[in-house]
């Protein structure tokens, strides 16, 4: 089913996409399909364990639900400290 | 748990966690290095996502309080661009002995650097710039992931 989304990107997608955030439709159950059908914008070839992702300001799991209206956000392998 | 835009004063900060019960004070710098992965490094620049961050370093504290039985533990971190020797993250912890304050520092750091959104981005004295971590995206995607598949 399609969805309504707005896509924030960090980092080096956000340097990939050339844009900070979009607002997308797709096709996606979870958060692991939208990070898979958005891989041309946020150009990474990393696994998705290297990745995190959060829906709506809280961190979420790769097979956790998105529904129309989510902000959802992908994030690169993190590196603080 | 604070994400600082500033100089990070390691001494003010631990001035904040005294405490009479307090027979250990632990404290953790993280600093500026010249130099990673054989590429000599001039300054980096952290960016930070500051309403998850906090709130993920909030939860990484609880949890340090919960499994060591600490007084007072907290976390600066810093954004924005740094130059080498700079401190990048502190991290001071308080307890009655010292083997608890020694052990949740450690835990504190460890969280902090693999669950917190921050990204490094380092600049290097060959013009190149780099994001730290993800030597497998973008660009490089394509070619890394096959040299991995080939492994």
């Amino acid at each position: 089913m399609k969805k309504n989304l707005t896509v924030r990107y960090f980092a080096g997608f956000r340097e990939h996409a050339g844009t900070a955030e979009e607002a997308v439709t797709l096709d996606a159950a979870t958060a692991g399909d939208v990070f898979r059908a958005l891989a041309h914008r946020h150009g990474s070839a990393e696994p998705l364990g290297h990745c995190k992702v959060a829906i709506n300001d809280e961190m979420a799991d790769w097979d956790a639900p998105v529904h129309s209206g989510d902000v959802v956000l992908l994030f690169p392998p993190v590196a603080g400290g | 748990m604070e994400i600082a835009t500033s100089p990070i004063d390691p001494d003010e900060l631990r001035r904040r966690l005294a405490d009479d019960g307090a027979g250990a004070y632990v404290g953790f710098e993280g600093w500026i290095r010249n130099e990673n992965e054989g590429q000599r490094v001039l300054r980096l620049e952290y960016e930070v996502y500051e309403p998850l961050a906090v709130k993920e370093g909030v939860r990484i504290l609880e949890e340090a309080k919960r499994l060591f039985p600490v007084l007072h533990a907290d976390c600066v971190h810093r954004s924005g661009l740094l130059e080498i020797g700079d401190c990048a993250v502190w991290v001071g912890v308080t307890s009655a002995h010292r083997g608890e304050a020694f052990d949740a520092c450690r835990y504190i750091i460890d969280q902090v650097k693999v669950r917190l959104p921050i990204w490094k981005k380092e600049f290097y004295v060959n013009g190149d710039s780099g994001w730290v971590n993800c030597e497998r995206c973008a660009e490089h995607g394509l070619a890394h992931a096959d040299l991995h598949a080939a492994r």
